[in-house]
């Protein structure tokens, strides 16, 4: 069970949170014309890596904030934590 | 009765306490202290069970955890529970074992005929022999193999056990109390950290019980007692004996059973029977010791062959002889402490020893003791059926290719000793890439993964004083990082023998004309010939040689018979072992009770039960119950003898002819308060949310990104900038989430907060053409006319003093309104609409009677909404806006959500008029059409309609727009049932919706 340092309430095993997929994907905006292809891609494809991958996970049985993980998805190492607003440099 | 087998004094049972036992139906008595084995080899009992395969007879191997023969069912206060170590489980007061694995008695097993069948029987012989007829699998391989397989018989009544959870932190976690457990315990605890020393045997100390060694001018044992009672002590420490810790995971996360009661005769009132242990830890410290391993010869699996070390701790600790002409056949200086032991309590063993002239302190004192020893001896095979009766044995040439002339020598047991193989377990585990280490033939963790460090023999250090010294460093080095304290701890003095090189010697060869089984799993029956069959057919790889030939699969895991296959296959792959590698390590490390896993979720206990504040009004009104997600809602509320179908449309009758009550507090509800609440609404929506005026609800369908209906409500506009959601009782917790997905990370512009407000609202639904007039009479001060209270409109109201919501809204299609009271309030509420619609003739309804008011009405619930329709499927094109974007839109676009065809619900009416129709039948064309019969659509909810009195259903159909009129067949393979029908519109009920605006 991982151990994940939320960015509001601290280190909380992973049983309080639940996985919200890749983080680095972006909406597209409102209103914008989107090709199917950019849509697909927003939707549906991703890259499911081995290795150094950022991540969503909302702390749900927390404080309910969502949160970003720098997780490495061979190992489950966790470098660092982001709160959703944090730019991940 | 006496024990022929025990000595008169020594060991560390109880002699002051006599317990007597069962074994096969057979009474015996033991000592407090003991375990079933050694009480059983007190009494002289040797024959404990039956092989897996060859039905052989089968003894005690070991004294502990890496048991492979000694398995047994255990009966205990009623109970039984099977996969039973006899060497694990303590003995206590008329507890019950029998033997498994043969049939009709373990002296006497008839499948036993195995063992003169097993030229028949070898490596992947089930996999190439029952393949064919296939037909045959089912019918009589399967339940053959079934009957004549297996350990032991699972309990079939209910586990009146408890079994607890418990989640702990600390900064150091020891797994085994040996010297170096018990060394860096005491100087982390002495640096103040907080630590967690566990167990797996009931007495602390390990190695230290049976060695022959002095700490600090202590015995060992007094040293461990000494250190143990202190620890217990220290307010940071916490000591736990008869606690596996079975599994490393994650990010220094470790699970320990710990066994409370399997040693009593019955649990204490308020006790668990075990305790499972999540553990997270900063720093992990495994002192896990070493197995010794056997020699492979012939026959050695005869009942009388087990560890030399097995044979020393069952006489130092509970003063048990396993013979008294004991044959110690050993590859190093362990096999002569054992034989030391004998000859201490009188008994004259033999030592054969595979090396030419070992010299040590340890073969001195033998030798001085005047223990006969034969060097570059081996014992060639095991001689006696149910019992060693003697040995054949030869002496061995220099390169151990050639025996000697054979003899044959009288003894009654053989100890075996091949020297140590580490527990490395939870260090692989832990992902520790472990390295083969030459000297010990065997390996070792390499590099830490996680902050974990083996200490002592699990680490391949076989030397005490070596072993003291760095895990008294690990401890205060490790602790100090974490607590910042330095108090050094002096490191005792330690008296230990030293001992000389142990030969690599592992396989004795068979001689000439001999065709012995020499067994590497003893518990699955693998013999060398098996693995040299799974070569010699093509199997390279470790894993691949285990799965096909079974070695070390079975409940011990391979741990007294993996290193000896891993020697075999680089033998004869000619490979050095490091090359071959060895299969992974993976958890549990012993078999864990599933009693223990499970915890206290069980029964009602296996989620949480939600009950609405009216829920002991429906008791009393003998409403007959149903989950609902993790609601408890009333189904039905039972009149007399009706049964469902009779009270349920009773109910929905009386809705549609005066008026009905339903519980409806189930509902999701999220409060969505703030300046830009509108535009959120606008872009969670299919439809438009900017112009809903305050006082007024709407109905909305929500979609995910990928197009499909998420959810469905109708949310209330109650003040300019709040606004009242309602979701479907299942989507509820999903839906907050989304809101707080796009809140936070989407549209963080957005001044908006969403909060769940589902438990501080009860909620009641008032459906019925009698609804209003029923309504006036609570709210007699309101206009909740036509006019006043429009249909989607918004009351705040007084019942009786309680502030209350009031929304005309409807699922049932009739004139409804739902009211809505602090929780606290529900109850009340409930009775004053009980009691003033009394004149009204209500009735309360349960979810049967409202599933079949909105499916008759073609209003869309769960069952259409199953997250594989769109809005179109669900007729609610209408609600898509076509102006304003939204989530999921733009998915909608996709071919096959525009095709022509599309698929789209529809009513069903069987043409009979009488036949109901299972939920989940297919709608197909030709029923007789050879399968797979194309299916056009499914049935996805069905009622008997109370407007018309037949059946009725709702189904999502292909191209469901035109199929209106015609006829398919409804087929329920399942059910038997093939229903001619008609398809005809979702609306069967007031298609206009006039009731509900009346």
């Amino acid at each position: 069970m991982l151990y994940i340092n939320c960015p509001h309430c601290g280190m909380r095993s992973q049983n309080e949170f639940s996985y919200g997929g890749d983080a680095s994907v972006k909406r597209p905006e409102l209103n914008k014309e989107v090709s199917d292809q950019e849509w697909d891609d927003f939707v549906y494809n991703r890259k499911s890596l081995r290795g150094k991958h950022l991540e969503l996970w909302q702390h749900i049985s927390g404080c309910r904030q969502w949160i970003k993980v720098e997780r490495d998805t061979a190992t489950h190492e966790i470098f660092r934590t982001f709160k959703a607003d944090e730019e991940v440099a | 009765m006496t024990q022929a087998f025990r000595i008169d004094n020594g060991g560390l049972v109880n002699r002051e306490k006599k317990l007597s036992f069962k074994f096969n139906g057979k009474s015996y008595f033991g000592y407090e202290g003991d375990t079933l084995a050694s009480a059983l080899l007190a009494n002289g009992v040797h024959l404990v069970g039956r092989s897996f395969k060859y039905h052989r007879p089968r003894g005690f191997f070991g004294a502990g955890v890496d048991e492979p023969y000694a398995i047994v069912q255990l009966y205990r206060n009623g109970e039984t529970e099977p996969n039973i170590k006899a060497t694990e489980q303590e003995l206590f007061e008329g507890l019950e074992a029998k033997s498994v694995n043969c049939w009709p008695s373990v002296n006497f097993d008839i499948g036993a005929i195995n063992n003169f069948l097993k030229i028949f029987l070898p490596a992947g012989f089930y996999y190439k022999t029952f393949m064919w007829p296939k037909s045959f699998w089912y019918r009589i391989y399967e339940p053959f193999i079934r009957k004549a397989a297996g350990l032991g018989v699972a309990s079939t009544k209910h586990d009146n056990e408890r079994y607890e959870h418990k989640y702990e932190y600390c900064d150091l976690l020891i797994a085994g109390s040996g010297p170096s457990g018990l060394a860096s315990a005491y100087a982390a605890a002495k640096n103040g950290a907080k630590v967690i020393l566990a167990e797996d045997k009931p007495r602390f100390g390990g190695s230290l019980l049976t060695s022959d060694v002095n700490i600090g001018n202590q015995s060992g044992k007094d040293w461990a007692e000494g250190l143990i009672t202190e620890l217990k002590t220290m307010p940071n420490v916490v000591v736990k004996n008869r606690s596996q810790i079975f599994g490393y995971y994650d990010h220094n996360m470790l699970v320990m059973s710990e066994k409370v009661s399997d040693h009593l005769p019955e649990t204490k009132k308020y006790h668990p029977n075990k305790r499972l242990w999540y553990i997270r830890a900063k720093e992990v410290l495994i002192s896990s010791g070493s197995i010794e391993r056997p020699i492979v010869f012939g026959n050695n699996d005869t009942p009388g062959v087990m560890l030399s070390s097995a044979a020393k701790e069952y006489l130092k600790v509970y003063g048990v002889l396993v013979g008294k002409k004991p044959l110690v056949f050993t590859n190093n200086d362990s096999g002569y402490e054992t034989a030391i032991e004998f000859k201490k309590h009188g008994v004259d063993p033999i030592v054969l020893d595979t090396r030419k002239n070992p010299e040590s302190e340890i073969i001195d004192e033998a030798k001085n003791l005047g223990i006969n020893i034969k060097n570059s001896y081996v014992v060639v095979a095991a001689q006696g059926y149910k019992k060693v009766k003697s040995a054949d044995i030869a002496s061995i040439s220099e390169d151990k290719k050639k025996l000697g002339k054979i003899e044959n020598i009288q003894c009654d047991c053989i100890c075996v000793s091949g020297f140590w193989t580490p527990t490395i377990h939870l260090a692989s585990q832990s992902g520790n890439k472990t390295k083969f280490k030459e000297e010990i033939d065997a390996f070792i963790p390499g590099q830490s993964k996680q902050n974990e460090t083996t200490l002592g023999a699990a680490s391949g250090i076989f030397s005490l004083e070596e072993t003291l010294k760095t895990a008294f460093t690990a401890g205060s080095e490790i602790s100090k990082k974490i607590t910042k304290k330095d108090n050094e701890v002096a490191i005792p003095n330690v008296v230990e023998k030293q001992s000389s090189q142990h030969d690599k010697f592992w396989c004795v060869p068979l001689p000439k004309g001999k065709n012995y089984k020499r067994f590497l799993d003893f518990q699955n029956d693998v013999a060398v010939s098996d693995v040299e069959i799974a070569l010699r057919e093509g199997y390279r790889s470790i894993e691949h040689v285990k799965r096909y030939t079974t070695l070390g699969m079975a409940t011990d895991q391979g741990k007294t018979s993996n290193l000896n296959g891993l020697q075999l296959v680089s033998e004869i792959e000619n490979k050095v072992v490091p090359a071959v590698g060895h299969t992974t390590f993976r958890p549990p490390y012993t078999p864990v009770s599933i009693g223990a896993i499970v915890g206290r979720e069980v029964g009602k206990h296996s989620k949480p039960t939600r009950k609405s504040p009216m829920h002991e009004w429906h008791k009393k009104n003998s409403a007959v119950f149903v989950d609902a997600g993790v609601w408890l809602r009333p189904r039905y509320y039972k009149r007399g003898n009706e049964n469902l179908f009779e009270a349920s449309k009773r109910e929905a009758k009386n809705v549609r002819t005066n008026v009905g009550v339903c519980d409806v507090t189930t509902l999701g509800k999220i409060d969505v308060k703030g300046p830009d609440a509108a535009e959120l609404l606008n872009r969670v929506y299919t439809n438009a949310w900017l112009k809903l005026p305050v006082g007024k609800a709407r109905y909305g369908v929500m979609l995910r990104e990928d197009g499909i209906v998420m959810d469905d409500g109708t949310t209330t506009r109650i003040s300019e900038n709040h606004y009242h959601m309602t979701t479907t009782t299942a989507q509820a917790a999903n839906v907050l989430s989304h809101l707080e997905y796009y809140l936070q990370l989407v549209w963080p512009e957005l001044n908006v907060n969403v909060v769940s407000t589902t438990e501080q609202w009860a909620g009641a639904a008032i459906a019925g053409p009698k609804s209003r007039d029923l309504l006036q009479k609570l709210f007699p001060n309101s206009d909740v006319s036509n006019e006043g209270l429009p249909f989607m409109g918004y009351l705040e109201g007084d019942l009786f003093g309680v502030k209350a919501r009031i929304f005309r809204i409807s699922f049932s299609g009739e004139l409804a309104y739902e009211v809505n009271v602090e929780s606290d309030y529900g109850n009340f509420m409930w009775e004053k609409i009980m009691e003033f619609g009394e004149e009204f003739n209500i009735q309360p309804y349960g979810t049967e009677a409202l599933s079949t008011l909105r499916i008759e009405m073609g209003h869309v619930a769960g069952s259409e909404l199953d997250g594989r329709t769109i809005p179109y499927d669900n007729a609610l094109e209408g609600l898509v806006s076509k102006k304003k974007d939204f989530i999921g839109k733009r998915s909608l676009k996709r071919s096959a959500f525009t095709a022509e065809d599309r698929q789209r619900i529809v009513g069903v009416v069987p043409l009979d008029k009488k036949t109901s129709i299972p939920e989940g039948s297919h709608l197909v064309k030709d029923y007789k059409a050879p399968l797979p019969n194309p299916k056009l659509g499914h049935i996805s909810a069905s009622c008997w309609s109370v407007e018309y009195d037949n059946p009725f259903s709702l189904a999502i159909l292909k191209d469901g727009k035109n199929m209106v009129g015609q006829k398919l067949f409804a087929m329920s393979p399942l059910k038997n049932k093939v229903i001619p029908v008609e398809i005809v519109s979702s609306h069967y009920v007031d298609p206009k919706g006039e009731r509900v605006r009346s």
